[in-house]
Parts: C-alpha cells; sequence; structure tokens
C-alpha cells in the first residue's frame, strides 16, 4: 500500500508558530481536565474519604484490569454551567476492561452535590447507555446519589430523554441482554432506586448503602414513622429480607471485587471479526500533527498530512484521488483495525459528495467502519451549483451516512460548519463517539457569515424605508453576533453541553479510535438498507 | 535580605540559582522563551514571566524583555547564571540604572575585562604573570628578544587569527626563516606583516582560581580547578584541587588570582584562568561571573558560592578570611552534553524519555532537563552537570565511573560513554594530560558496541513483563485494550 508522501517542513516558521499555539492549547486541555476531575470541594472529598468510602475514580481504577486503558466521556462536562460547581456534571463515565472484556462504568461522584442529577448528569448518564447499548457493553452502575436535583426538577424529570429514561434503557438493554450490574456505595434514594432494583445483579455496601424510596425525613412526615436510613434500606435489609439487593459487601474494595467476579462469569459471546494485521506506528511522528493544525480553522491544509500521522504506517488507499478532489476517500488501518476514512480537504461540491457517498456505500458492503475527519466550512453554495443540484447531491450523502450501519467514528479536527456537519457524521448522525480537538469550532455557520447575513438583512430593512446603514451601526450589527458566535463555537462549550464525547488532545486520537474501534466488535456489524437517493 | 529575584537565564543554572534562593526564603522569577514554557526551572520558581520566542536574542539576551519581567514582578535583583548576559557590561549597567540590584561584580569590572588586550597590560602592571612576549613592533636586536622570551616560542600575525601567519620555533637557527616566511603570510592574509614573538606552550594545562569579593575590598580565593579536559576549546571535566601543582604554587597561583582581582576592583564572584606548564603559570583571562564548574570547588571548599554571590549583592560583608578556607577530599565534574563524540561533539536535540540520575555518598546533581522534554539546538546542549566528592583523587574517579555508569538519560545520545572512558583511562588517571588530552587519545573515538545478548535479553525482559502483567485476549489479538498499559484521556 502507498505511504503518503508529506511535503511538511517541522523548520518553516509556521509550523513553528503553530506547534506553540497547538502545544499552548493542549496543555490548556490538560490542565483542564485535571481541574475538573477532582471532584467536588477539597472538604467535601475529605468527608467523603473519612466516611470510609473511596472516591467515583478511584472506585472505578480498582474495578478496571491493572495497568489497562480507561476511555473517560466528556469530563468536561457542565464546565462554566450551574457556577461550575458541577465539575464532570458529577458523574464520571467511560469504558474500561474488567476480566479482559470491555464493560460501560457508570459512576455517581458524591462528592459533587451528593451525587445529585443535574440535567446535563442526566444527559451524560444516558449518553453512557446509549454507547453500551450500541456496542453491546455490559454496564456498571457504581451508585453513589441523591437523586434528581430538586430545584431543577422541571429540567430533570419529566421529558422523554430525562430521568425515567435511565430506567427505560436498563430494561431495553437486559432484554438485549446486556448485563445491568449496580453497586450500592452511597444511597439510591426515591428514583435512584431503581437503578438497583432495575439491575440484573445488584451489590450493597454495609453501613453505606441504602435504598428506599423514601427517606427517613418523608416516611416521618408521610405516616409518622420514626426509622434511621439503615433500618429503612440498609444492606441488611436489602440482603435478608426485602430481596432488592444480592450481595452484602463489607466495603467499597469487597463490593469491586464481587462486581468483578459478577463479569468473570457472564459467559460473554465472540467478539466480531475484521480482518486485523499486526498494528504498526505511523511512519510519520505524529508530534508533527502539532506543527500541521493551523491556529486558524479557516486556513487551508492537506488533510493527508493529518492522516499520515494517524494511521499505521502511514499507508493509505486512496479512493477517487482525482475526482473531488475536495473531499479525500480512502482505506488504512489503526493500530491493526481496517477503516475507511472520509476527510474534509475544502468545501463540499456535488462530487465530493457523491464520492463520499459512492465510499460509504462500499464501506457498508465490506463492513468496515469508517472515520469521519471532519473540518468543513459546508456545501458550496451559488447559482450554478443550486442548478447543478448540490441540494440532492449533498441529500445523497447524508442518507448514506445516516444509514451507515457500519460504526462510525467522528473526529472534529477543525470548522464544523452548517451542513457539512450532517454530511460529515455530526453528533444527529449517531457515530459511536465524536471528539473534538481544541482547536475545533462548531456553529451552524462561520462567526463571519453568520454576521455578514444578519448584517445583509438588515441593511435590506433600512433600505425598503429609503434608510441606509453606516459602517458604526453596521458594526453594532455585526459585532455581537461574532461575538456569540466565538463563544458558543468553541469546544469547551461544546463539551459542557454533551454535544461531543470529550475534547482530546490530537496525539490521543490514535488511541481513542483504537479503543473504539476494539470496542465497537462487541456488536456484529448488520446490512446496511439505504433509503431512496434522490437521482 | 532580598524578598524576590529574577534568574535571567535557564537550564541547569537557573536551576542551581533557584534552589540556593529557596533555601535561603527569597522567592525566584524565572524567564522563559515559547519552546521553554515546561522547562524544570520554571516548573520550580515561584513564578514565571514568558519573554517571547525561542530565538536567544528575542527572549534571554533581550534587555528590555528581561527588566520588564524584572519590574512586572516587582524583583529587586538579577541574577545572570552564566552565558547569556552574565559578562555583558552594559546589561549590568542598564541593570542599576533601572533601579535593580546585579548580582555580579561593577560594569566597569566587567568591561576592562573583557578587553583582552587592555585586561593583560594591567596585570603586567600589577606584577601578575602573563605568557612572555614582545609588545608593539618587533625590532632591534631580534635575537636577543627571542633569547628573553625562551624557546620554544611562537612567531604569530599581530592582525592575525585562525592560525594564518603563525610559525612555532624551537631553536634560534628556524628564528629568521620562520620570521621571513610568517611576514609573507601575514601580508597577503591580513594586509599587515607587524609580528609578535610569544613564548609557546607545547602541552599547557588550565588552571583556574576561584575569587570571592565584597562590596567593602575584602578578596579572598578558593583555591583551584584543574580544567583540562577539554573538546573543541570548551571544558568537559574539572576537577579541584588540581593534581598537577604543589602547595608552594597553590599558593603563589592564589596570591596572584587575589592581585589579579584587586587589580580590577573585583566584587563578587570571579574566575581568573591560568595556563600552567612547567611550573610556571600565566594570566589567560578573568571570567567576571560564575562558572559552569563551581561546583567542584564548593564540594571541597564546603562553600556555596551562590549563596555568597547573593549575601554580597544584598551589600553583607564577606565573613570568610583566607585563612578559614581548606581544600579537602577530591571533587570531579563531568559535563553531560547531548552531543555525539564520535561526530566531532555535534548537538544531538531529541526527547528526553528516561532520566534516572544516579545517587549515593558525595554524589551531587546540578540537572535542567526532565523526562518528556525536548533538547532542542537552539541552545547550549549542557543537560546536567554530575559532580562527585570523595577523599582523594583516585577514589573519586572510582566514584565518578559508577555514578556515570547508573546515569540513565534515554531518547537522545549523549556524551556519557565518552566521559566513562576517559574516567577509565590511565593518562587521566595518571594525571598525565594537557589541553590537547582528548585530540591525543580520542581523536578517532566510536560508541561503545552493546553485545547482541544484551540487546536480545533487554528485548526479552521488557516483553515478559508487559504480557505478564496483562492477559491478552484471544477474541481481539491486538487490542489496544491489553497492549496499551494504565492509557488515561487527558493524561
Amino acid at each position: 500500500m502507498n505511504i503518503i508522501n508529506t511535503k511538511h517542513n517541522s523548520n518553516s516558521s509556521e509550523s513553528i508558530s503553530n506547534r506553540s499555539f497547538n502545544k499552548k492549547i493542549v496543555k490548556e486541555l490538560r490542565l483542564k481536565i485535571t481541574q475538573y476531575s477532582q471532584g467536588g470541594r477539597p472538604e467535601v472529598v475529605i468527608r467523603h474519604q473519612k466516611r470510609g468510602k473511596l472516591l467515583a475514580r478511584d472506585r472505578i481504577e480498582e474495578l478496571i484490569d491493572s495497568d489497562t486503558p480507561f476511555l473517560e466521556f466528556s469530563p468536561l462536562a457542565a464546565n462554566g454551567l450551574y457556577d461550575d460547581e458541577v465539575p464532570s456534571a458529577g458523574i464520571v463515565t467511560g469504558i474500561g476492561v474488567v476480566h479482559n472484556r470491555e464493560v460501560m462504568i457508570i459512576a455517581n461522584d458524591a462528592t459533587v452535590k451528593g451525587g445529585t442529577y443535574y440535567p446535563l448528569t442526566v444527559k451524560k448518564h444516558l449518553r453512557a447507555q446509549e454507547v453500551a447499548q450500541e456496542n453491546n457493553l455490559p454496564c456498571i452502575y457504581l451508585v453513589d446519589s441523591g437523586g434528581a436535583f430538586l430545584p431543577m426538577q422541571d429540567e430533570v424529570f419529566p421529558d422523554k430523554e430525562h430521568f425515567g429514561r435511565i430506567f427505560y434503557n436498563q430494561a431495553q438493554m437486559s432484554a438485549q441482554g446486556i448485563p445491568q450490574i449496580a453497586v450500592v456505595m452511597g444511597s439510591c434514594t426515591a428514583g435512584g432506586a431503581y437503578v438497583p432494583a432495575m439491575s440484573d445483579e445488584t451489590i450493597i455496601v454495609k453501613e453505606q448503602g441504602t435504598i428506599f424510596l423514601a427517606g427517613p425525613p418523608l416516611v416521618k412526615a408521610a405516616t409518622g414513622e420514626e426509622v434511621n436510613s439503615e433500618e429503612l434500606g440498609g444492606a441488611e435489609v436489602h440482603t435478608r429480607k426485602s430481596g432488592v439487593a444480592d450481595h452484602y459487601a463489607m466495603n467499597d474494595s469487597h463490593a469491586i471485587e464481587i462486581a468483578r467476579d459478577i463479569i468473570s462469569n457472564l459467559n460473554r459471546e465472540p467478539k466480531f471479526k475484521l480482518d486485523i494485521s499486526e498494528p504498526e506506528e505511523p511512519q510519520y511522528n505524529p508530534e508533527e500533527l502539532y506543527e500541521i493544525i493551523p491556529e486558524d480553522s479557516r486556513q487551508p491544509y492537506d488533510v493527508r498530512e493529518v492522516i499520515a500521522r494517524l494511521v499505521d504506517g502511514s499507508k493509505f488507499h486512496e479512493f477517487k484521488a482525482n475526482y473531488g478532489p475536495t473531499v479525500v476517500c480512502g482505506f488504512a488501518r489503526i493500530m491493526g483495525y481496517p477503516i475507511g476514512i472520509i476527510a474534509n480537504n475544502g468545501v463540499l461540491f456535488s462530487e465530493s459528495s457523491l464520492k463520499s457517498t459512492h465510499f460509504i456505500e462500499m464501506c457498508c458492503q465490506r463492513k468496515i467502519p469508517i472515520v469521519f475527519l471532519q473540518n468543513i466550512v459546508g456545501f458550496m453554495v451559488g447559482k450554478d451549483y443550486e442548478a447543478g443540484g448540490i441540494a440532492k447531491d449533498g441529500a445523497k450523502m447524508v442518507m448514506a451516512v445516516s444509514n451507515a450501519k457500519v460504526p462510525k467514528f467522528t473526529v472534529v479536527i477543525g470548522g464544523s460548519f452548517g451542513a457539512g456537519n450532517y454530511g460529515m457524521c455530526g453528533r444527529a448522525y449517531q457515530p459511536r463517539q465524536l471528539w473534538m480537538w481544541p482547536n475545533a469550532r462548531i456553529s451552524v455557520m462561520g462567526g463571519e457569515q453568520a454576521a455578514d447575513v444578519l448584517a445583509t438583512i438588515k441593511q435590506d430593512q433600512m433600505g425598503k424605508q429609503g434608510k441606509s446603514l453606516n459602517k458604526s451601526q453596521i458594526k453594532k450589527v455585526r459585532d455581537p453576533i461574532l461575538e456569540k458566535y466565538e463563544v458558543e463555537g468553541n469546544p469547551y462549550y461544546s463539551t459542557a453541553r454533551l454535544w461531543d464525547d470529550g475534547v482530546i488532545d490530537p496525539l490521543d486520537t490514535r488511541m481513542i479510535l483504537a479503543l473504539g474501534l476494539s470496542t465497537s466488535l462487541n456488536k456484529s456489524i448488520d446490512n446496511s438498507n439505504f433509503g431512496v437517493f434522490r437521482m | 535580605m532580598f524578598t524576590k529575584i529574577l534568574v535571567a537565564n535557564r537550564g541547569e543554572i537557573a536551576c542551581r540559582i533557584i534552589k540556593a534562593c529557596q533555601e535561603m526564603r527569597i522567592k525566584t522569577v524565572a524567564i522563559y522563551s515559547n519552546i521553554d514554557s515546561e522547562s524544570p526551572h520554571v516548573m520550580m520558581a515561584d513564578e514565571s514571566v514568558e519573554i517571547g520566542p525561542a530565538n536567544p536574542l528575542e527572549s534571554y539576551l533581550n534587555f528590555d524583555k528581561v527588566i520588564n519581567a524584572a519590574k512586572e514582578t516587582n524583583s529587586e535583583a538579577i541574577h545572570p547564571g552564566y552565558g547569556f548576559l552574565s559578562e555583558n557590561g552594559e546589561f549590568a549597567q542598564y541593570v542599576i540604572d533601572s533601579g535593580l540590584i546585579f548580582i555580579g561584580p561593577d560594569p566597569e569590572t566587567i568591561r576592562l575585562m573583557g578587553d583582552k588586550a587592555e585586561s593583560k597590560k594591567k596585570m603586567i602592571d600589577a606584577g601578575v604573570p602573563t605568557i612572555p612576549g614582545n609588545h608593539g613592533e618587533l625590532s632591534g636586536n631580534i635575537d636577543a628578544i627571542a633569547r628573553d622570551i625562551g624557546y620554544p616560542l611562537m612567531v604569530k600575525a599581530a592582525a592575525g587569527g585562525g592560525g594564518k601567519g603563525m610559525r612555532v620555533v624551537f631553536s634560534p637557527e628556524e628564528l629568521e626563516s620562520a620570521i621571513d616566511a610568517a611576514k609573507n603570510e601575514a601580508r597577503n592574509s591580513f594586509g599587515n606583516d607587524t609580528l609578535i614573538l610569544e613564548k609557546f606552550l607545547d602541552s599547557p594545562r588550565h588552571i583556574e582560581v576561584q575569587i570571592l569579593g565584597d562590596n567593602h575590598g575584602n578578596i579572598i580565593h578558593l583555591f583551584e580547578r584543574e580544567c583540562s579536559i577539554q573538546r573543541r576549546h570548551q571544558k568537559i571535566i574539572e576537577e579541584s584541587p588540581s593534581p598537577a601543582i604543589n602547595n608552594k604554587i597553590r599558593k603563589m597561583m592564589g596570591d596572584a588570582a587575589i592581585k589579579a582581582a584587586k587589580v580590577a576592583n573585583y566584587k563578587n564572584a570571579g574566575t581568573v584562568e591560568f595556563l600552567y606548564q612547567n611550573g610556571n603559570f600565566y594570566f589567560l583571562e578573568m571570567n567576571t561571573r560564575l562558572q559552569v564548574e563551581h561546583g567542584v570547588t564548593e564540594m571541597v571548599c564546603g562553600i556555596d558560592i551562590v549563596k555568597w554571590q547573593i549575601k554580597i549583592a544584598y551589600g553583607e560583608d564577606l565573613t570568610l578570611s583566607q585563612k578559614d578556607i581548606k581544600q579537602r577530599g577530591h571533587s570531579i565534574e563531568c559535563r553531560i552534553y547531548a552531543e555525539d563524540p564520535s561526530r566531532n561533539f555535534l548537538p544531538t536535540p531529541g526527547i528526553v524519555h528516561k532520566l534516572i540520575l544516579p545517587e549515593g555518598p558525595g554524589v551531587r546533581n546540578d540537572v535542567g532537563i526532565s523526562e518528556g522534554q525536548e533538547v532542542t539546538s537552539a541552545y547550549d546542549p549542557l543537560l546536567a552537570k554530575l559532580v562527585v566528592w570523595d577523599s582523594d583523587r583516585n577514589s573519586a574517579i572510582d566514584r565518578m565511573d559508577n555514578a556515570l555508569a547508573n546515569f540513565v538519560i534515554l531518547g537522545l545520545i549523549t556524551n556519557q560513554p565518552f566521559l566513562r572512558d576517559i574516567m577509565q583511562n590511565k593518562y587521566f588517571q595518571k594525571c598525565s594530560f594537557s589541553t590537547k588530552f582528548v585530540d591525543e587519545h580520542y581523536a578517532n573515538w566510536t560508541h561503545p558496541v552493546i553485545p547482541v545478548e544484551l540487546m536480545v535479553a533487554a528485548l526479552l525482559g521488557t516483553k515478559s513483563s508487559s504480557s505478564a502483567l496483562v492477559q491478552k485476549s484471544t477474541r481481539d489479538p491486538h487490542s489496544p485494550w491489553s497492549s496499551k498499559g494504565g492509557w488515561r484521556l487527558g493524561n
């Protein structure tokens, strides 16, 4: 297979300034992740530990096999929201291996607002369940939560994708044979009581775990009965009398050991087989990605330089290189797994859309997972292109992406604007995972374009009244729009709201994709049926 | 005492100075260029200021950026370390004019010692021995002048350089023809046939004396360092005391160094460099700053030179007198450079993947790098200084050899095996060397060959340990879940 030729020069002034910029933003990213991974306020953390309880992330470390990866989702969820008091949205989710088997772990962080569910906590929990369901991963819930965050009950409780959906998902997965395991390490009150109750197998920790529909204060108010929480819903009650829990654990570590034993006895079916080969490092130094990624996402560069630093041996079998060159399609491998890559190299034209559609159909026929490297300003606009049917050709690509049943992975490596986001498998198109680089930007259109559009509309309105806007008035219209798009297009704004699965160091992309690919093999790849392609 | 000092340097020396400040409970400010943002000196300091791009002219050498950083952070004094701005009289003046204190000698002293001809003249006037030679036009009875200087001698062009117009003369018979030839060459090369005669030292040793002076005229010396092991005219191994001189010469050299320092009205730490051969020593130049190799003097004298620099700059008296200073035991320093001794000591940039420093009694590491750091070609490739102390020279050599063997740095080529070879060289061990030592013994040095058996064993070691930890998945043979260790997002 061809090794990608590089034209990159590490010593050019552009490379040097890109490197310093990208290293800076990656450093910021790492700092943020470290900061938001600390959990709640220090005094709360100390109190939690003094009670003999492990921290959420330490519980996970004990649960997974030693010296193996943990792929955490959205550690920066809720950053900048809720007065910045709910780091990681108070819940840690991610994929790890237990007894050599990938599992989804969902752990409440009781040091953050008692582990209560804010709207984004719910969203993050549901997203983790979605990933588990799509990839056929057993779920382990490390429960330590006060239930819904009551002051925001209208955004947490009633709607379809709210609190109730957690239990609906548990029921669905259990029915599909995806094991649901709960470890009760703290309180599970009211709705929260259904997490262990809906699980296939449940462990409860002595004197720490409690499960009840109503806590002692509510019981007293309702019936006048006085009871403490251990008597009401502790480990003794539930393992000896009620049968709500199955295993009695002496402490957190013991509970985790039991959970590991449960996983080792699951009798999971073998993974789906792909044509896997011996992994190879890229021929070019991945560190050079820092020199290649431009500071300004609008600045063009050859995306093959990125591919060359992500794939095994930098080998790439390109498809239709001469046709529709603003999108690059081709086959490669990441850590041995075969993939198809669709990567933007400019604006999408009719030809590039048709080429992508053709390529997606091939990947689906051959059952090869697809990686989308998204850096797209949108589809081409203008009289000639509309007349040439750009809308129907774009629609073909969207049709193909939507119905492709192979595992899809999206990495936003630059801009993600407008309908380009759709064609390139944005969040709505159900990629198994979607990651963003810290230099990425996402919005319905670029800030400049949005500002121009609104200024033009304003001009036209004024024109009808026989007036016109002067420069400073135009600036007044444009500036707030530019600012809004700058703020809202930022990857941290995105990741706070779970529009992605996390912001990542570009150098981690290869590892993350490989972990995702390996995980996806837990579910067989179905045949894809496409709808009507408008011709 | 000062409450805050800005350290206008990087690498190991910045770390060394920051450490001294930390022990003195003085806050420190590091400055750094954008490629140094994660360097150890930045991590160690209380505060840090980015002062520009990698090019030193736009960062570490830029007067205004350094001074502005000091002012922004309310620093009271600036320690220049060595290299960069340390011997720049204009900078020292600028520091003073900006209302800050320069930790080093007066600007006039720096300027005087920077002018080689002028400083030599001052030394002659003060009675400090310099390399014998004639001054001004070569005229009159040349044979008599030559006899006074003594053979062998060197005929060289006054305007010269680069070996052009130079002739070594071993006996009076060769003198005339040598002068004619040198004249011709000098005229052709420099358009000026003025010649000078100077004593030729065919195998000199480089020995220098450490000086400390306060602002009140007290000056002492901290004895000598032997720095003859050099490559490309730069020292790589230094030791104290010098094995080449006896106590009589040691005393004469120390006295001469104090004399030289007094002439220059010297304040703070400085070094008087001499060339030594056959019982005679000659003033070479004076370095008006902290030396790279100050550590060996600290080890044998038990004195922290950097702390004294700071105390003196603050105006404190030098409370040490010459009779307090004793040399005890023997100390050796090896400079660990990112360079390849097999390829003419070419710098070898790269990333430090693994760093394990030797430890044990009498072992000191002055280090300016950390794991994961990139060593670029933008700056001096000095990575670390390994210093040992022991009761005598032979024990110190053994201790150094052992420490070098336990010095692990992976990811780039260093001169570490070369330094070990020197420790095991019998001429080095017998003190039989001059500044030409490296050229004489190591012109064709190559890296030691690692036996295949050893590499296979190492490979097997890493293989078995990684597979022992994690059970491989048979369902997904190369799964990154089992082959990539404890990877974490964002770490």
